[in-house]
This record gives structure tokens, sequence and C-alpha cells, in this order.
């Protein structure tokens, strides 16, 4: 399966074992996971299975205790904390499953935010005129008219604007990976379905991956692969979810 | 930078409670500041009391004792000096000028000193100042008598006034010169000395008032009265104490020596510099206690500040964790809280430093009018600068536990950013 690596590869997870701190923590070990450039992947489990704890993983906010998770070939997994914080700034966007705007800024502001951190998404966009521009045609492209609310707090967005004002953030100087932890939990159907159509569409322009995690296996239908978290523990002690693979 | 000016409005969202916290720190800055300004000018004050007199003379007795009688009008001396004595050190090639002092008596509860006019030439205060009059003029007639600031303006004395005195110092005292009343001639300025809260009469009128007056009373069927007083002739025979001038301040330790070794009569003369050193010495512990009261308010507001961060906390760790997820380093993260803990001492310093000048300009004449206490108003000190800097620096750290906190919390928390 690895056998060309860094060319079509985006994400490879070997052999990974983490425990969160504390007597008696959660545990889990994903012997692989892997996701190509530019695919869609699903990721579904009950409450409480460990999703967000391997979102948490691979998008480098905490370290496994053992095995890799290579990045674009970088294995993430070896690098300090703050080289990790660096290497996400640079290729990576997290939309959250909730609270994912500084509440204070103004949507364009909170679109930005991130190429403060990293120099090259910062130089892919251009120069400042530019990216506000960019980040103005961004929350265009999700449905949102910047000129409308693009001044206005981010507090004061509905809970479905925001979500695509973060999805806008995650998407901005064009990172190869996208990581998303139920992002449309809060979003009624109809709107779920706009907002994940949209995202795909833009992921898709620059080539990007999409990791998504949800407990909602009705979403499968959007992606391009859809994977049961139990199916990918060691010991998939989770029940076993009906899915509908498209 | 859109992180600070980010940072900026998330502070600017706190304004009440950052507001507050800087207002507790410029008060407490106020404070220091102001105790320290208060304790400098009291120093000063003190140790300005008298100048230009190069030595105290008196019987021999302790110097802090000499100081306190002969100055501060506090105690009571237990022997005079004879005026032979006194007529001799005056007359030494050295001495420019004495000023005989001779206390014993009240009014009222002020001190009566009797002394020559010389006294409100010669008596200087903060360092140059000499003796003004607001009204009247120095004593003149025999039953003259000049008041102090605080002691006309406690009793109401204006010039003219009918005062009599009182033998001994007591303050209700039953035994008066009531056959001899004074005439109020004059009424000094404030000093914020002493002699604000004194009498003068000329050395005659105290011999005048003792004349028929014999140990602690009055010699019975021997009353001579104020008129016939006035025919006689009035030669102290001893003075309590005498202030000398110098010709020379080269000549202050030899005449010193002299006076000490006197062989007629047990004298001391005192170095008035070095007494009031010795005093403030012992009165400046009251000065420590006041420090370190308002070293405990800048604790207190420092702890305020970091309670303020720490309570704030709940939703700036949200905001923690989102920038962390952009990709903020935890350098970022400490550096924005412990900033702004730093910008808000920085503030509150600033703020009470400020607060403080104007308070000093403000409240300093009458400060000067009600106290006699003279604050000055000087630039900080390089001391006072390098407190200031240490409590912004001690800002700074108190903001930096509560963010190690936050840093910590959010890398704990991985990718669930809760409520
Ligand atoms: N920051 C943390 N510290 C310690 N334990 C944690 C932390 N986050 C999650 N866990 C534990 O890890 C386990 C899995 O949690 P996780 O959030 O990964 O589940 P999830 O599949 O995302 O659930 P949900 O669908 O409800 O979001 C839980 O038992 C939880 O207690
Ligand atoms: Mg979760």
């Amino acid at each position: 399966m690895a056998d060309r690596p860094g060319t079509t590869r985006l994400l490879e997870v070997e052999a990974v074992r983490y425990r969160w701190p504390g007597e008696a923590g959660f545990a889990l070990e994903v012997p692989r996971l892997s996701l190509d450039r530019g695919e869609r992947l699903l990721l579904i489990g009950p409450s409480g299975s460990g999703k967000s704890t391997l979102l948490a993983l691979v998008a480098g906010i905490v370290a496994p205790l053992e095995g890799q998770i290579r990045v674009l070939g970088e294995d993430i997994a070896r690098l300090g904390a703050s080289a990790r914080d660096r290497f996400r700034a640079e290729h990576m966007g997290v939309v959250f499953q909730m609270f994912n705007l500084l509440p204070y800024g103004s949507a364009v502001d909170n679109v930005l935010l991130p190429l403060s951190f990293a120099p090259k998404r910062r130089a892919r966009v251009g120069s400042h005129l530019a990216q506000e521009t960019e980040a103005r045609r961004l929350l265009a492209r999700l449905g949102l008219d910047a000129s409308a609310i693009g001044r206005r707090r981010a507090a004061d967005l509905s809970v479905g604007q925001q979500q695509r004002v973060a999805a806008a953030r995650a998407m901005i100087g064009r990172p190869e990976l996208m990581i998303a932890d139920e992002p449309t939990s809060a979003l009624d159907t109809e709107t779920r379905d706009q907002f994940l159509d949209l995202v795909s569409g833009e992921l898709a322009e620059s080539d990007a991956g999409l990791l998504m995690v949800s407990h909602d296996a009705a979403l499968a239908p959007r992606f391009d692969r859809v994977v049961r978290l139990a199916d990918i523990l060691r010991d998939g002690r989770s029940v076993p979810v009906p899915v509908a693979v498209p | 930078m859109i992180v600070l000016r980010l940072a900026l409005k998330s502070l600017a969202n706190r304004w009440l409670t950052a507001l507050l916290t800087v207002a507790a720190i410029a008060v407490s800055i106020m404070l220091l500041l102001g105790v320290e300004k208060v304790r400098v000018g009291a120093r000063q004050s003190f140790a300005d009391t008298i100048s230009g007199t190069d030595l105290i003379v008196g019987a021999r007795t302790g110097s802090l004792q000499l100081l306190l009688y002969s100055i501060f009008r506090i105690g009571n001396a237990t022997n005079n000096i004879t005026w032979a004595s006194y007529d001799e050190i005056r007359q030494q090639p050295e001495v420019a000028w004495a000023v005989p002092l001779s206390l014993g008596d009240s009014h009222r509860g002020f001190r009566v000193l009797g002394t020559t006019t010389e006294y409100f030439t010669r008596y200087r205060y903060r360092r140059t100042h000499a003796l003004e009059l607001v009204a009247g003029k120095p004593f003149d007639d025999l039953f003259d008598a000049v008041v102090g600031a605080e002691v006309a303006a406690s009793l109401g004395y204006k010039v003219g006034d009918r005062i009599v005195i009182a033998h001994g110092l007591g303050s209700v005292s039953f035994v008066e010169h009531d056959d001899k009343p004074f005439r109020v001639s004059g009424i000094l300025a404030r000093t914020g000395t002493p002699v604000d809260r004194t009498v003068h009469v000329s050395l005659e009128a105290i011999e005048a008032i003792h004349v028929d007056w014999q140990g602690g009373g009055r010699v019975p069927g021997q009353a001579i009265s104020a008129d016939e007083v006035r025919k006689m002739e009035l030669k102290p025979k001893a003075v309590t104490a005498a202030l000398i001038g110098l010709k020379s301040r080269i000549a202050t330790f030899r005449l010193q020596r002299a006076i000490n070794d006197y062989p007629r009569e047990a004298l001391v003369a005192i170095i008035p510099g070095a007494a009031l050193q010795e005093l403030w010495g012992l009165v400046g512990i009251a000065e420590t206690a006041l420090a370190a009261v308002s070293w405990m308010v800048v604790a207190t507001a420092l702890l305020g500040l970091a309670t303020m961060i720490l309570t704030t906390l709940n939703d700036r760790w949200r905001e923690m964790a989102i920038l962390r997820s952009v990709g903020a380093r935890p350098a970022t993260v400490l550096g924005l809280l412990s900033a702004e803990a730093g910008l808000l001492t920085l503030a509150g310093v600033l703020l009470g430093t400020a607060l403080t000048y104007v308070g000093l300009v403000v409240a300093r004449p009458l400060i000067d009018r009600l106290y006699g206490l003279h604050l000055a108003i000087d630039p900080p000190t390089w001391g006072e600068i390098g407190t200031l800097a240490a409590i912004v620096l001690a800002g700074v750290i108190a903001g930096l536990v509560p963010a190690f906190r936050a840093y910590r919390l959010s890398l704990a928390d991985g990718m669930t950013v809760r409520t």
C-alpha cells in the first residue's frame, strides 16, 4: 500500500499507541491508517470511542507514545512540541466541533489568523492586500458575504456562519490537509450538506486532503472513503456502526 | 500583527476588570510613593527644625534631652546655666552671636519662652528660612508677647489681646501670673517647627513675673505690681539654654570641648544636626512600619492582578486552544498572557505615579499650611524608578504563573475545545 510514499500519499499512521495522562487514562492503538492527496476520508465512531483523540494525534497537538505519523513524508511523532506547532501551522487546517473563532475578532481577522504563524502559507497568498482579498474570496466561496459580515465580531455570527468562517480559516494559504472534528454537528441537515459541498469544492481545487470525524453515518455519500474507527483500532472495543458506503 | 490586535480586542472586551485591576495597582503605587514622599519630607522637616545655629548649650544632661527641651519644648531642664557662665561663653572670641532661652512657664498648654529679640533674627529653619511676623511686631514693651502660628490659630489670638501666663507647665494651672498680664504684640508665620507652639516673651519679662516669687509660690504680703516692676532693674540670674552662632564653623568642635570641660559649672554643648540625626533614629521605626504597610498593599494589588488573569482564563483558555490549533507557539501563548499582565501593571504604575504628582501639587500647599510639612516635588529618584520597574517585572511574573497553567491546559486538552 505504501508503494509511492511522498508522491500521492498525504498521511500515514503506523503502529501508533497513545494514552491520555492520568490514572486509567483512555488508551488507543492504531495499527495503520492512510490518506492520499486530495482524498476525503470520513472516520465514524460512537461518542467516546477516541475520534477526537486520533485527530489530536494526526494534528500533532499531542504526540504518540509509539509509532509513526507521517504527514507529507515527515514523521511528526518525532518532532518536538513547538516544531509540531509550526508544522501544523504550515500544512494543516483544523476545524473543531464548536468554538472555533476568537470571539472579539472579525470574521476576516479569524480567517487571516493562521498566516501569522505560517510563512509559506502567507507567501502563497501574497501581499497584505492579497491576504484580505483571499479571505473575502474564501468566505464568499463558502456562501458568506464578507462585506456584510466581514467586520462583525465573530461572536455575533450564527453557529453555521461560524463553522464556515472556521473552514475558510482552515483552507487559507492552501494547506495540504484539513482536519475537521465533527464540524457539522451543530448544523441542520440542509446547512450541513451545503457546507460539505462547498468545502469539498474548494479543497478539490487545491488538491488538499480532508480527514473528518463524525458519529453520523449519514454524511458518508459526500466522501471518497468511509472508515469505522472500530475497524482500525487494535482492540475494536467499540460497537460496530452501520455504514452506508456510496 | 493580527494576534496582537486580537489580544488587545480581547483585553478591551474585559475592560471593566482590567480597569479595576489597573486602578488597584495605581492606588497601591500612590500609597507607596506617597508614603515615601511624606517619609522623606518628614525626615527633612525634622532635620530642618533648626539650622544656622552651631551649638546649643545647657546644663549638663543627655544631648537628646537638651535638644528636646530647648528646641522641641518637650520635657524639662533639670538645671539652669548661671548668667555669669552664659556671659562668659558669649564673650569667647569665636562666638558671633548668642541667644539665651529661658523656659519653665506656660500659657494654656503652650510653652512660654523668654528670650531676646535677636531670637527672631537668628533662628533659622529649613536651612535658610527666618522667622516672619504675619501681624504686629516683636516685643517692645516689657509685657509684650509674640505668639507662634498654632498658638494664635488654636486660641484665636490677634494682636492686642491680653493673655495671662501660668507658672509651671501644666495645661490647667491654678497658679497664674494674673497680676501681670501680657499683650500680644505679634504673631509669627507658620514654620512647621515647635516655634509655632510657643509664646515668646522677653527675658526681662520672665524676671518680672517672678520677682515676687520664691520657689513654687508668691511670697505673701510682698506683691509687687506691674507698674512697680517696670521701675526695677530686671537682670536675669540664670537661663535654661542658649543658642550659639560661631564666626567660623571650624571652631565648632574646639568650643564644644571647651564648654563640656567648663570648670566652674557642669555644662554641655551639642551640635544640633548631629543630635537631630540621633533623635530621628529613634523616631524612624515608625517610618519602617509605614513602608512595610505600603509594600503589603503593592503585594495585594499584584495578587489581585494574578487573580484577575486566573479568573478570566476560563474564557481565554479557549482563545489559547484556538491560537495553538492555528500554530501559535508556546512562547506566543505565554507571551500574550504575561505581556497583558505586564501592560496592566505598567499602566497602573504610570497612572499611580502621575496621580501621586498631581496629588502632591494639589495637596502640598495645604499640607504645608496645616502640618508645616514641606513635601518636595522632585522627579522620581533612581531608587524609586528601580522599585517601579521591579513592580512591573513582578506583574509580568504574576501573569506568567496563570499563563503556564493555561498553556499546559491547552496542551492537555487536545482537540476538544469545550465551553
Ligand atoms: N484532554 C483529555 N485528557 C484526558 N482524557 C481525555 C481527553 N480528551 C479525551 N479524553 C478521553 O479519551 C476518550 C475518548 O475521547 P474522545 O474525545 O477522543 O472521543 P470522541 O470519539 O471524540 O467522542 P465524541 O464523539 O463525544 O466527541 C474519552 O474516554 C475521554 O475521557
Ligand atoms: Mg470528539
